[in-house]
């Protein structure tokens, strides 16, 4: 079980992140800004994130933070 | 448990960059060097001219602001005050390849035991996307709007090529962090060049192909495959010099 | 009885900075100043210290920004086109208020200009060596013993005000020997906890930066750092007078012209001229106040330097205009005899006030 959780105010809503998830698990919001007018990056289904932290080396801004 | 989060070595105060800039991996990549050395403590950073100038605010260690492409020179000085700290500069290619060519070559010349992170975009990013001694043949830029032609703008310059014709360098590479192997990779250069710095090895440079989705008017993905297909042939990847090897 | 020693004016410097607890040099060779880089070059190692030849004078200042960032005494010398250099250093140094001695052994220009000594760098000197509102202190030795005393002076002064310091010299200064009683070692460092020495964890990182993006904040560094000049405006000139108590001629000199001065104000006492001279040992701080003083009992002054008038300005702001400055000068390399400074002493009278 893998858990991740998002500095949503730092995200810049670039999407490297969305790309290297192999899951295809990861989009930017569509209904939601931060307040910096990013749309930050979320979860479509976090059941099946496996942990691989590729995410979080992609993002060059350290929003995301990854359990296992 | 936690298997990935920001470095200590990054403060809290969140970057400038561009959206989709790889700066912020470089940086992190950095920082994830000295924490994992555990040298933090005695690391003094030095920033340079150009998108990065402001780099002394995301570093948690000491760091000093250098004039533009002096960096090495002030790593010089910093390095022969106090040998026992480990000292790296943070420089992009006009700061590095043009303005501050001269401290480039003389201090890897001198073979001075300090770390080098060069970060060759191709192109000016904070002046708003100049021409770079690195950009490429045909490149479009603000100051090549018919993209750069050799005869009036000469080829672009190969800062590991020119540096591994000196003898003194301990540890020269190229990588790049456009995809999750390609980040790795450059976090074990990032971290055994500083490690060479500490064991008193002598100068590393590693350089960082780096994206500028911004002023290459390209969306942030877009800007990383440019990198495999456009800048890698330009400058392959590799290992140029290493003492140890 | 402390010894005396016979050395060069550029080595006396040398040595003095090392007794001053300076163990960093940087520089790169240029005429009429390599004695220092060569006297360096010998005793650093020795003491554990650091000589290093740069690739350039730019990368000597840089050297020498980055020693001074780490908190310690550090220092180069150049001669006039060299300091030109350095200039973007020494605005950076100035704007990130690093303390750091610069050498400048003048020489003749505009351009490539000679090798001959030279006090044409006057302006760049006292007006800011670079880009930007800063001032850098001036000392100006007129023996060589002064060549010694000043250096050890202008790092004291660096550090207490954290700003760079200039040893304004000329090519005839660097090459004259004479006897020195050399300073003794210092031994008291004012504390720098800005200094870049690593946090070892203990602290929040120390940054050395002359960047401020907000136009209020850098503003406000400005608006500081001119307070500390008022400081050292006030309480930092140094100067000598001589013969002014009754003087009705004064000479205004520093540096070798001061010598030549000194000379002619001997010529010209015999013949009855009542000549003194107020010698500024610091060209920043200019000592405004005893000339304002000695403007009120003299009938006129005379610059006598090596440039095209550039300390007359000072003099003549100093006394406000209230006498006439006459100017007593060579350029080029050439230097005044005493019997050209007396003529000009005897012009001054015949003019009066």
């Amino acid at each position: 079980m893998a858990k991740l959780t998002f500095k949503e105010e730092l995200c810049k809503g670039c999407g490297l992140c969305v790309t290297a998830c192999p899951k295809d698990i990861l989009a930017l919001s569509k209904t939601r800004l931060n307040s910096k007018g990013h749309a930050p990056v979320e979860q479509t289904d976090p059941e099946k994130c496996i942990g691989c932290a590729f995410c979080a080396m992609m993002c060059p801004d350290c929003v995301i933070t990854v359990e296992r | 448990m936690v298997v990935f989060e920001k470095p200590k070595s990054l403060t809290d105060i969140p970057m400038h960059y561009c959206p989709g800039c790889t700066h912020g991996i470089i940086h992190r990549l950095v920082a994830e060097a000295i924490d994992t050395l555990g040298i933090e403590g005695k690391t003094i950073g030095i920033a340079p001219v150009g998108c990065s100038v402001m780099a002394y605010d995301y570093f948690a260690c000491d760091m000093i602001e250098a004039a533009h492409g002096r960096a090495p020179a002030i790593a010089t000085g910093v390095k022969r005050s106090l040998p026992e700290n480990i000292v790296f500069t943070y420089q992009g290619d006009g700061d590095l390849a043009s303005i501050g060519l001269c401290e480039t070559v003389s201090t890897a010349a001198r073979g001075e035991n300090i770390t080098i992170i060069f970060v060759n975009n191709a192109i000016y990013g904070m002046t708003g996307g100049q021409m770079a001694p690195t950009s490429l043949i045909g490149q479009v830029t603000q100051t090549s709007p018919y993209g750069r032609d050799p005869k009036t703008a000469g080829y672009p310059i190969q800062i590991c090529e020119l540096l591994a014709t000196l003898e003194a360098p301990a540890y020269l590479e190229r990588v790049t962090v456009n995809n999750v192997k390609n980040i790795r990779n450059a976090k074990k250069a990032i971290e055994k060049a500083f490690r060479y710095q500490l064991e008193g090895k002598g100068f590393s440079l590693i350089e960082v192909l780096s994206s500028c989705p911004t002023n290459w008017g390209m969306t942030p993905q877009k800007a990383l495959e440019w990198i495999d297909e456009k800048m890698i042939p330009q400058y392959p990847l590799g290992v140029f010099r290493d003492k140890e090897a | 009885m402390p010894e005396k020693v016979l050395m060069k004016g550029n080595e006396a410097i040398a040595e003095a900075a090392i007794l001053a607890g300076c163990r960093h040099y940087f520089g790169y060779p240029i005429t009429p100043q390599t004695e220092v880089a060569a006297y360096m070059s010998k005793r650093m190692p020795k003491i554990g210290g650091t000589f290093l030849q740069a690739e350039s004078e730019i990368a000597a200042i840089n050297m020498v920004y980055g020693v001074a960032s780490t908190g310690k005494r550090a220092m180069t010398s150049s001669s006039s086109p060299g300091i030109a250099l350095k200039c973007e250093g020494i605005s950076y140094l100035a704007g990130a208020d690093l303390p750091a001695l610069i050498v400048n052994v003048q020489r003749g220009g505009p351009g490539l200009g000679g090798i001959q000594p030279s006090q044409s760098d006057y302006f760049l000197a006292t007006r800011g060596p670079g880009h930007g509102d800063f001032h850098v202190l001036v000392l100006a030795p007129a023996s060589v013993q002064e060549m010694a005393d000043l250096t050890f002076k202008a790092f004291e002064l660096a550090d207490k005000y954290r700003m760079p310091a200039m040893l304004l010299a000329d090519g005839t200064m660097g090459q004259m020997m004479e006897p020195v009683v050399l300073p003794a070692p210092a031994e008291h460092f004012i504390e720098k906890p800005w200094a870049v020495t690593g946090t070892e964890c203990k602290r929040p990182h120390n940054i050395a930066n002359s960047l401020f993006l907000l136009p209020e904040v850098l503003e406000r560094m400005n608006f500081e750092r001119f307070e500390r000049y008022a400081r050292v405006e006030e309480e930092e000139p140094m100067w000598e007078s001589f013969l002014m108590e009754d003087a009705e001629i004064c000479l205004v000199s520093f540096g070798i012209t001061a010598r030549v001065s000194r000379n002619a104000i001997v010529q010209a006492r015999k013949e009855g001229l009542k000549a003194g001279m107020i010698r500024p040992k610091t060209l920043w701080p200019f000592p405004k106040k005893p000339l304002l003083e000695a403007a009120g009992k003299v009938k006129s002054f005379i610059s006598v330097e090596l440039s095209m008038g550039q300390m007359r300005e000072d003099v003549e702001l100093a006394v406000r205009c209230q006498k006439p400055v006459y100017l007593c000068n060579r350029t080029g390399g050439m230097i005044p005899t005493p019997e050209e400074v007396l003529q000009s002493i005897r012009k001054a009278n015949e003019e009066g006030g």
